[in-house]
């Protein structure tokens, strides 16, 4: 309401912020801020992330270093605050450690399904016909499988290890970025400020990478942030299937897998790499939808 | 209407091709040969050789797809690499046990999942509200196999109030026990379906209430509870597609929870299928899965048309 009125009062202004992609992202920015919840859910993964990067400050013990003499101590052990594992390595430093590949295995995938995701659904919701056809039809079959079944049969067939996991999560997140891209782009594609900048001479090239892309990226992105946390927790998932890093790697999905062999013994310390799994991909869940509540300007 | 269900129908078809050749050429291109990680290396090699004569695995490629997709065509999943058991008893056998698993999963998580959905809704912005879409986000963020974990941890270690690990039982269960065996899986597989639901009912319910429709309806003096059929009437679509979607996924997906209670389903099948690599065991698993995943999204297609109209292009 205020931008509209805004707009009718002093249009030269207004269309000169409009121009720089200013005013919008501006807007968000201001709803972010007011959004505490959103802000204290960035603020516990940068947080992370420092920890995880940094992992050697906020660690005291080598979290490959195991002895047979400290094998799954409870939690509370004076020097193993967390306890210790099934071979009696620091619980602490490979919940830190760990952080990093479940990180990477959570993250990468999204951003190269992004990538190529967004790309082919953008060309083919602004190119339509044929383009479209043959791009959403394969992307059909993809879609024939639920998101966990492709990513386990890709791995579980060409073998566990973390590149193949990267591999296999991306493949599994392409098809769901590219028919969002595609809907998104083949609705502002019929808008009439298209068909206006068309009318008006524009050539095509501008045309999409103005027009089209500046209103695309942001349901996209928001979109793609909402797969982070999906993808956590199935990165995480591979590994404790034994299809994802392989051992003595730190990872919290493997690490579940591995203490569960001590759960009679030590059910506390066998819980736990479970929770570093599951705070990060609600920040995730609760971040994409502070975005989304963000970015929501009626398209 | 028969023209659209047929016309989906007959979509599945160039789908499932994709599929299967798809899986295949997965199977078929990845490193290593089948036989070679199958026989122990100090096994003679006219042994070997006629091992891959006997699965077929010497003739070419796309032979051997045809030759596969023809069997595939007709039921015969061959015949495991590991048991030499047919794989369809295998399979069928693993994938009712996935069904008992999800389908009352299924029932538990979308019940739950309305009820919070649509109640959140009508009490926007109270604490209620609040605290069913903090329970909705809670239930999509947790890794449900570590959830499987911690309530076996509770239940079974600490309480020990029910089993582990196993299903203690064939085909359906018959009693006390049986469903004690139950309980655990059941309840981390609905987890995730009941937040998906709850949030998907909750977001649509608020923008149905904020239609034009809603406010007539008030004003012609309908009651609360008419005013909620209509409103459940008009959401009903969108969520039936995403628990056709979500169903899928508790049987494509159950390769994760069935790993943690040891259950006997397709996914502990498909798990066992790709540490021996027993080929045939795994190829069929992932299409069948695919398959049924591909003929829910039909029936969800059609049942959506049916409810609405407008959903028949």
């Amino acid at each position: 309401m205020e931008d509209s009125a805004a707009l009718a009062a002093d249009p030269t202004t207004a269309l000169k912020r409009a121009q720089q992609g200013k005013s919008y992202w501006r807007r968000v920015w201001e709803r972010l801020r007011e959004d505490k919840v959103t802000l204290a859910v960035i603020g516990v993964l940068v947080m992370l992330l420092i920890m995880v990067v940094f992992a050697p400050w906020f660690t005291m013990h080598d979290p490959y270093a195991g002895s047979v003499l400290r094998r799954l101590k409870p939690v509370g052990t004076p020097g193993h605050w967390l306890g210790t594992d099934e071979v009696g390595r620091d619980l602490w430093s490979r919940m830190v450690y760990g952080g990093r590949l479940s990180l990477l295995a959570g993250v990468v995938p999204v951003f190269l399904a992004l990538l190529i995701g967004g790309f082919l659904g953008i060309l083919a919701g602004y190119a339509g016909g044929l383009l479209n056809s043959a791009v959403m039809r394969l992307t059909d079959v993809l879609y024939a499988f639920p998101s966990i079944l492709l990513a386990i049969a890709i791995t579980g067939i060409l073998g566990a290890g973390l590149q193949n996991t990267i591999l296999a999560l991306t493949i599994s997140f392409i098809p769901p970025v590219i028919r969002i891209s595609e809907s998104v782009t083949t609705q502002v594609r019929n808008l009439d400020f298209v068909e206006a900048a068309r009318a008006s001479g524009a050539r095509r090239l501008t045309i999409m990478r103005y027009h089209i892309l500046n209103n695309v990226l942001g349901p996209i992105l928001v979109y793609a942030t909402s797969l982070i946390s999906i993808c956590i927790i199935l990165a995480a998932g591979l590994s404790f299937l034994g299809l994802g890093v392989t051992p003595p790697s730190a990872e919290w999905g493997l690490m579940l897998n591995n203490l569960r062999q001590g759960i009679w013994a030590s059910p506390l310390v066998a819980a736990l790499p479970g929770v570093m799994i599951f705070i990060t991909s609600m920040c995730f869940n609760l971040m994409s939808d502070g975005l989304r509540q963000a970015m929501d300007v009626r398209l | 209407m028969w023209a659209f269900t047929l016309r989906r129908l007959l979509y599945a078809v160039p789908v499932l091709l994709g599929v299967s050749m798809l899986v295949f050429a997965l199977i078929h291109l990845a490193p290593g040969d089948v036989v070679d990680i199958l026989v122990p290396p100090e096994v003679p090699k006219e042994i070997a050789d006629s091992l891959r004569q006997r699965f077929h695995l010497d003739e070419r490629l796309y032979v051997q797809y045809a030759a596969w997709l023809g069997r595939l065509m007709v039921g015969d999943f061959g015949v495991s690499f590991f048991t030499g058991r047919p794989v369809a008893e295998e399979l069928f056998g693993a994938l009712g046990n996935t069904l008992v698993l999800a389908l009352p999963a299924a029932v538990l998580g979308f019940l739950l999942g309305i009820v919070l959905g649509a109640l959140a809704a009508y009490n926007h912005g109270t604490w209620l509200d609040k605290l069913f879409s903090a329970t909705a986000i809670i239930g999509v963020s947790l890794p449900h196999y570590w959830v499987g974990i911690v309530l076996v941890a509770v239940f079974a270690v600490v309480l020990n109030l029910l089993p582990a690990q196993g299903m203690g039982f064939e085909g359906l269960p018959g009693n006390w026990e049986h469903v004690q065996h139950l309980v655990l899986p059941v309840v981390t597989l609905s987890l995730i379906p009941m937040g998906v639901i709850s949030r998907l009912v909750r977001a649509n319910v608020l923008e149905i209430l904020s239609q034009e429709f809603v406010g007539t309806l008030r004003a012609k003096g309908l009651f609360n509870r008419r005013v909620l059929y209509h409103t459940l009437k008009n959401a009903a679509p969108s969520a039936l597609a995403l628990m056709g979607l979500q169903f899928g996924y508790l049987l494509g997906g159950s390769i994760l929870v069935e790993t943690v209670f040891n259950w006997p389903g397709s996914g502990g099948l498909m798990n066992l299928a790709i540490f021996r690599r027993d080929v045939p065991v795994l190829s069929a698993t992932i299409v069948v899965l695919a398959a049924i995943f591909v003929v829910i999204n039909i029936l969800v297609d059609v049942l959506q048309a049916l409810l609405d109209p407008r959903m028949r292009r």
